[in-house]
């Protein structure tokens, strides 16, 4: 992280400024994720679903855009109100100020180690701003829905999935 | 398979998409209903049977047991208001609550319980509710459980209800089995993504079919916006078609006129559709008063497989520490178990990265307790306020205070206990800095020392009550013992928030008892006819 933790929570403040400027970029309902969005969301799936993805490899990034589809699918399913909310975080982490001064991650989201972007999500996980800690709420059951939502990934858990042949 | 709904939809029933809707229109019907979930559904059963025209509202979709596949990426977009993900303003809660034909009674988990006699005792007491207690609504409980198959469950608990039993009947905890609305049931446990097998008697299946044999219409995919107030009389109500994806609005609407409406879209949507309708309200009590039975949870890892998706999801309860003190102390506690399913569990369990990962890993041999705390009885339970939101739509906000954090604490405790009493090897409250705990001891030190906060202990509820709350008098109520609007005279609320507090227990059988009770008032009032011999 760039920021000592006590600058981190001095620019809360201003994160939430930020956070409510950036809305308008994205206040225009339904649609697909940006470019930016997507690398945004390759980033943080990709740290929290470490233990799970395989080593660093094109499957990798291949089960990371997978979960990434995962998760647009599933912001269409929330209410009108949750998706501008949700649109408005995504919009704060894609433009660089927000990336840098609030998840005080340095690089681009494509260059973002899993380590950098662990120190972010665990930075707004125990943050004193319920706002921060509410987003990465999102992000993680955002995450987590879209990759245990798929049948693919019972078998590393020994789920067997739902009861067949019987109807 | 057979799917009763499909077949009757070929048979003729009156069922209308909201979102194929080619224009709008103007309805008329004797009794018009907003929402088809345990208030609904029991309503629209009674009134049609007294001979009344019925047209009921849904916002969610119509879906039956040949879409139940049994898979939560397909269950809960569908199925539950926010694809499962309702949040509390704050977002320190998360509300599973059904949005779809049948309601909540379409996902959940069958456990049925008729309102303590402790709760009515409290009810008469506080808000002058001295036609409801347990002796007056025995009939209409004993109605509803036979029509609805609510009966003693004998098959054995499932593995993951055993650790409940087990942990809690070592340390002298009593427990009780769980009577459920099942009828040949397949024990398969995926209650809540709908029955694929139609056992559980949902509104799904019973009284909204026996509505729609008798001529009923259903709207799926459209939203009650508002109601037009003439004088003390609702003269009408306003709804919006919304579009296939169940969200956004199509563009058309309906125009219902009606002689009597009644209001049963849940304990979020009811308050909030009167809100929007500007409904008289002067002592400022609409939307207040909701209760959600807070739910805080503790996951255990046992020796052997538990496979906690598989089976009944609940059969086993223990009321032991809702009797420590008196209900209007420091806040008592049910516990029961939930199912776990890979999408369910995964977001609910804290944390990221491999130590989630390590914790998945172990996802059969994961037992996990809830305890649902009893709120809306200690004077500092006030429970939540409903508002109204960016275009209308309910905000719930509900804060966490140190009366819900006293007994969150006491109830991990407990929890953690029984869980190591039955064999576990490690517990860990679902919180987002316990680290998890090897022995109680190390629990019993460990949670006593958990800061306890919203966002950091996860609080989840699948019980909405309130908003709405029924008393003798209005400056204590928003609608009296039977669910009638103080203020305008056609207008009923028929769910779940009428209750003036939360119950202490699973809220879908004491819907079913006092709406038919109500329902019953209702059919007799606008047909002329005699009230019904039970009371």
């Amino acid at each position: 992280m760039i920021f000592g933790r006590r600058q981190f929570i001095q620019t809360g403040l201003a994160g939430s400024l930020l956070l409510s400027c950036s809305g308008w970029l994205n206040a225009a309902g339904q649609r697909r994720l940006s470019d930016g969005e997507r690398e945004m969301l390759g980033a943080v799936v990709n740290a929290m679903l470490e233990g799970v993805l395989p080593q660093p490899s094109v499957q990798r990034r291949q089960l990371v855009a997978l979960t990434v589809d995962g998760v647009a699918t599933a912001v269409a399913g929330l209410s009108v109100a949750s998706q501008k909310e949700i649109g408005e975080l995504f919009g704060l982490l894609v433009i660089a100020p927000g990336r840098m001064l609030i998840a005080g991650v340095g690089k681009p989201w494509r260059e973002a180690s899993v380590a950098d972007v662990g120190e972010f999500l665990q930075s707004w996980r125990v943050s004193r701003l319920s706002l921060l800690q509410g987003a990465y709420g999102a992000l993680h059951d955002l995450t987590f829905g879209a990759w245990y939502g798929r049948p693919d990934s019972w078998e590393a858990i020994a789920y067997p999935g739902p009861p067949r042949g019987y109807f | 398979m057979d799917d009763p709904i499909k077949a009757g939809l070929a048979a003729g029933w009156k069922h209308i998409d909201g979102s194929t809707l080619a224009s709008s229109q103007t309805i008329e019907t004797d009794v018009l209903i907003v929402g088809t979930g345990a208030g609904g559904g029991v309503t629209a059963d009674l009134l049609s049977g007294a001979g009344l025209r019925v047209v009921l509202i849904e916002e969610g979709p119509l879906r039956s047991s040949s879409d139940f596949k049994m898979r939560e990426s397909d269950a809960y977009p569908e199925l539950y208001q926010e694809s499962a993900a309702r949040k509390t303003a704050d977002k320190a809660i998360n509300i599973l609550q059904g949005r779809c034909v049948g309601g909540s009674t379409t996902v959940n988990w069958t456990s049925s319980f008729r309102t303590p006699p402790a709760v009515f005792d409290f009810w008469q007491s506080r808000f002058g509710l001295r036609q409801l207690s347990a002796a007056s609504m025995s009939s209409w409980f004993a109605v509803m459980e036979h029509k609805l198959w609510v009966r003693p469950w004998d098959t054995p608990p499932n593995a993951n209800n055993r650790v409940l039993a087990a942990g809690a009947e070592k340390l002298g905890f009593e427990v009780g089995s769980i009577k459920r609305n099942v009828k040949g049931c397949w024990n398969l446990g995926y209650c809540g993504m709908g029955c694929p097998t139609n056992a559980k008697q949902s509104m799904l299946v019973t009284t909204i079919p026996a509505a729609l044999d008798r001529g009923a219409t259903l709207y799926t995919r459209l939203r009650a916006e508002r109601l037009r107030v003439d004088g003390n009389r609702v003269s009408a109500l306003d709804c919006v078609a919304l579009q296939s994806d169940g969200i956004h609005p199509s563009g058309r609407r309906l125009h219902f006129r009606a002689r009597h409406f009644v209001i049963a879209g849940g304990a979020i949507g009811s308050p909030a559709l009167l809100m929007r309708s500007s409904v008289p309200d002067p002592y400022r009590l609409l939307g207040k008063r909701t209760f959600l039975h807070p739910v805080v949870i503790s996951s255990a890892l046992m020796d052997d497989r538990v496979d906690a998706y598989a089976g009944a999801p609940q059969s086993i309860y223990s009321d032991h520490f809702l009797q420590q003190a008196p209900i209007d102390g420091p806040l008592g506690f049910k516990l029961e178990t939930p199912p776990l399913h890979p999408v369910l569990y995964a977001t609910t369990l804290q944390g990221y990265g491999e130590a989630h990962a390590r914790l998945m890993r172990e996802f059969t041999r994961v037992n996990v307790i809830l305890a649902l705390l009893r709120d809306g009885f200690n004077p500092e339970s006030r429970g939540g306020q409903v508002r109204l939101g960016s275009g209308g739509l309910p905000v719930l906000d509900y804060p966490l205070g140190d009366v819900i954090w006293e007994a969150a604490r006491r109830a991990l405790l407990a929890m953690a206990e029984i869980q190591f009493a039955a064999g576990a090897r490690w517990v860990t409250p679902v919180h987002e800095m316990a680290p998890g705990y090897a022995s109680w001891g190390e629990a019993k030190k460990g949670i006593a020392e958990l800061p306890l906060k919203p966002l950091l202990c996860r609080v989840v509820s699948a019980h909405v009550m309130g908003g709405c709350g029924m008393a003798d008098a209005p400056h204590r109520g928003v609608v009296d013992h039977r669910g009638r609007h103080f203020w305008l005279d056609n207008l009923s609320v028929h769910d779940g928030s009428v209750f003036p507090t939360s119950l202490g227990a699973n809220p879908q059988l004491s819907i079913y008892g006092l709406v038919a009770r109500n329902a019953s008032l209702l059919a007799a009032e606008l047909t002329g006819k005699p009230v019904p011999a039970i009371p």
